[in-house]
């Protein structure tokens, strides 16, 4: 399904395009984070399911990891500099908030938030994000907030760091020392994706 | 809690690098200039707290002018050439990413959204944007009838404006199109990319001035710096050395001239004396607390850390903080409303190329008397150019997409630009840097930070939301979205001209702190239209000279 099919930032590589930094940085990303559970594994299962319902992917074979990096990050308890009122600090917001997914599942639909089918799981995330939730379990947590700007935010930085998803979007990747020469709209270098059929009128 | 670090060398951000009679040679892979060393005990000229904007200006004008000067900063010493990946998740170890709690009607975000932790400060990844302050809003009271004036003479502002940007080597236009006349820009301009293109399309058909933006990256060699290569990564750290931060101009020539930089060095508390001078700082480098004797001190640690670390030093003169005698410390903190409209075009735009704001205009920071300017102060308008990950953590911050509808969105990401604000907000004593209870992991008190806009500053928002979206939609985009947002910080320590008025005086000096300067962007009494670093700098530049002036003759040895 992606508009750049054939397109692959990897194949830069070995070219001017990355520098020794860079691909020791995506090597090492692309080895997968060393194993670190922190998470019970009920939590586990919730977090990935969470990953599948903000970044889906039935188009690819091989599915970008997501939920091992996060939890990776939970483990690491990775700040970003701002803890919002009304929010714990970022492990203890992880660790709750899955929980409260959880029990919001369980009082909503009887059964565990990683066995809901892929719509309602949705729909469940759109009335967390709308901050119509019931069960005890979000009390002093900021459903929306939560949801957004630290879930959803740590899931599309991990999806969104991953060579499979700059190929995707025709993203040019990696570019240093070299960088770019033709900068006009509809102009591009040798060394960057070809250009896609145009969008159509409504792309969702 | 624990900040991310980066993987490619952990240790840079564990272990000092400029130590031992050296400090790292920024233009190299692992090379070293040297650097003098002056010990906890001698009593230093200057400590000065910070090396970004504001303190590596200064701190490189003191040690020109033969004072000793110790600069010390909490983050790491990089060497850009090694240390940085073009890759956004590495880079975050660029951002100040300890925690500050956030709170108020419009809480504010604070890391990667709006500061560094580095030598050379924010500036490591700002986006390079350099525009001066209009002359009037250095009198905004009393010329335009809003906010207040700084204490400063604007034609001096202007002409430490022209100084800075040689310094800098800016690359901009050779006409441009607002305020009084300045000189050329001492580097032509960049071509505009197609992101920029699409603003000046815009521009031109609802019939309003654009401009190439004036940028700190240069369209030629420079000394050791190759021109920009257009590689768009530079709002997480160039890693070509095209971008002239202050890590690879004004540090090397601190260094130069005999200052000397600490890295990874929190200070923690300043010092002071029964009559309210202060002495030096304590600071935590090497996993230990140490104390820095200092003739003066000079606070440019950002408009949060700065107001933090004088609300924590209490002493026998200062018992609510340094400085803090009329409880103006943290207060007037300003950001800007960093509002954008965002379309998908026809052809392909591929914003990644170039650094992300080429173009721009500063027409509603000109215009006066409008129908439609039910606001005071300006806003300048950018073209535009995320990377994936920023662009997508913006998109679910803002509208709540997720899930395949996210994925649809993204997908057209090479056919999108957007135009966003750089607004004004007033300064309000309620909007404030205060101490919480809670504790860091060296005992410091984090910080707690409120805001909440003004009916002025959502009036503002509201006028720039509605004009970006009718020069992007002139420009033919389509399916239009906004994002709401802030940017940069300013204020919270303000120059005033009493000190009823203000925490330090024109000349950067704390009323009631003789030898204890400010100067970087909490000085700023008033955040006009445009993006802050350039101001900070000629800020700096400006009170570097009037301590020079005043101090030089009698320094000691
Ligand atoms: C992503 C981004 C893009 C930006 N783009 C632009 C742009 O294009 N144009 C523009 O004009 N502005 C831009 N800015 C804003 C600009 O970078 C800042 O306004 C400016 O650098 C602030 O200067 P400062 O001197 O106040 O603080 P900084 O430059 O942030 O320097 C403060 C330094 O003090 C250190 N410090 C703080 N507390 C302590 C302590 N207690 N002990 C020791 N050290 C301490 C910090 O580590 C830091 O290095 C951008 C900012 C960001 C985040
Ligand atoms: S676009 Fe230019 S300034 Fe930005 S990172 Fe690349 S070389 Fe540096």
């Amino acid at each position: 399904m992606t508009r750049y099919p054939g397109y692959d930032v990897l194949a830069k590589r070995d070219t001017p395009s990355w520098d020794e930094a860079t691909r020791r940085v995506v090597d090492a990303r692309l080895a997968g984070p060393a194993a670190r559970p922190v998470l019970e594994e009920r939590d586990y299962r919730t977090l990935a399911a969470l990953c599948d319902a903000v970044v889906p992917q039935p188009d690819r074979a091989e599915p970008i990891p997501v939920a091992p990096v996060v939890e990776a990050a939970i483990a690491e308890d990775r700040t970003t500099g701002t803890r919002f009122e009304g929010l714990p600090t970022m492990r203890e917001a992880w660790g709750r908030g899955l929980a409260a997914l959880e029990a919001e599942a369980r009082l909503r639909h009887g059964t565990a938030f990683a066995d809901l089918t892929p719509e309602t799981r949705e729909a469940l995330l759109h009335a967390v994000d709308a901050e119509e939730v019931e069960a005890p379990e979000w009390d002093g947590l900021a459903p929306r907030r939560l949801f957004r700007d630290v879930m959803a935010d740590e899931i599309l930085r991990v999806y969104f760091a991953h060579p499979a998803a700059w190929s995707e979007i025709g993203f040019g990747g990696p570019a240093s020392p070299r960088g770019y020469v033709r900068l006009g709209a509809g102009r591009r270098d040798a060394w960057e994706a070809p250009f896609a059929p145009p969008p159509d009128g409504g792309e969702r | 809690m624990s900040r991310p670090l980066g993987t490619l060398d952990p240790s840079a951000e564990t272990a000092p690098r400029a130590a031992g009679g050296r400090a790292p040679d920024v233009f190299s892979r692992e090379g070293w200039v040297p650097m003098r060393c002056f010990r906890d005990e001698d009593e230093v000229d200057f400590a000065v707290i910070g090396t970004g904007a504001g303190g590596g200006v200064l701190a490189a004008r003191l040690a020109e002018a033969g004072f000793s000067v110790v600069a010390l900063d909490a983050g790491p010493f990089w060497r850009p050439l090694a240390d940085f990946a073009s890759d956004e998740r590495e880079q975050d170890k660029l951002y100040w990413s300890e925690e500050r709690l956030s709170t108020g009607g419009d809480p504010l975000q604070f890391g990667s959204n709006n500061s560094g932790r580095a030598v050379g400060g924010s500036t490591v990844h700002f986006q390079m944007v350099t525009l001066r302050f209009r002359p009037e809003w250095f009198r905004a009271r009393s010329d335009l009838g809003y906010a207040r004036d700084w204490p400063v003479d604007p034609d001096a502002m202007w002409r430490y404006y022209a100084e800075v940007e040689a310094e800098l080597g800016i690359a901009g236009p050779v006409r441009y199109p607002w305020g009084p006349r300045r000189g050329r820009y001492p580097y032509r301009p960049h071509e505009v990319n197609a992101a920029g293109h699409v603003l000046a399309r815009g521009a031109e058909a609802v019939g309003i001035d654009w401009s190439p933006t004036p940028l700190a990256t240069v369209s030629a060699p420079r000394g050791k710096a190759p021109p920009c290569v257009y590689r768009g990564f530079c709002k997480i750290g160039c890693s070509t050395n095209a971008k002239q931060s202050v890590l690879n101009t004004f540090i090397p020539r601190a260094l130069a001239a005999g200052a000397e930089v600490r890295d990874l060095a929190m200070v923690g508390r300043i010092e002071t004396d029964r009559t309210g001078r202060a002495t030096g700082l304590h600071y935590h480098r090497g996993g230990r607390w140490r104390f820095q004797r200092a003739r003066a001190v000079a606070v440019a640690g950002y408009s949060i850390e700065t107001p933090r670390l004088l609300l924590n030093s209490a002493g026998p003169a200062h018992p609510d903080g340094i400085a803090n005698a009329e409880g103006l410390v943290g207060r007037h903190l300003m950001p800007h409303v960093n509002d954008a409209v965002w379309g998908v075009m026809d052809e392909e735009i591929r914003w990644y190329k170039g650094p992300p704001s080429m173009a721009v205009s500063e027409h509603w920071n000109y215009t006066d008397d409008h129908p439609s300017k039910d606001f005071p102060g300006g806003y300048a308008f950018m073209s535009q150019g995320p990377m994936p990950a920023d662009f997508a953590t913006s998109l679910v911050s803002n509208t709540g997409m997720f899930g395949q509808a996210l994925r649809n969105r993204m997908a057209l990401y090479n056919n999108m630009a957007g135009l966003k604000s750089v607004g004004e907000v007033l300064p309000d004593p309620d909007n404030r840097v205060e101490l919480a209870e809670e504790r860091d992991a060296l005992g410091l008190p984090l910080a707690r930070v409120t805001f909440s806009y003004g009916e002025e500053d959502r009036a503002l928002s509201r006028h720039a939301r509605a004009f970006q979206r009718e020069v992007l939609e002139a420009a033919g985009a389509r399916d239009l979205f906004e994002t709401t947002g802030t940017a940069h910080l300013m204020g919270g320590c303000a120059m005033g001209a009493t000190p009823s008025e203000g925490v330090v005086d024109g000349d950067g000096r704390a009323w009631s702190c003789p030898n204890l300067w400010v100067c970087d962007g909490s000085a700023m009494p008033t955040g006009g239209g445009v993006n802050p670093a350039l101001t900070i700098m000629a800020n700096a530049a400006r009170i570097a000279d009037t301590i020079i002036a005043e101090r030089a003759p009698d320094r000691r040895g």
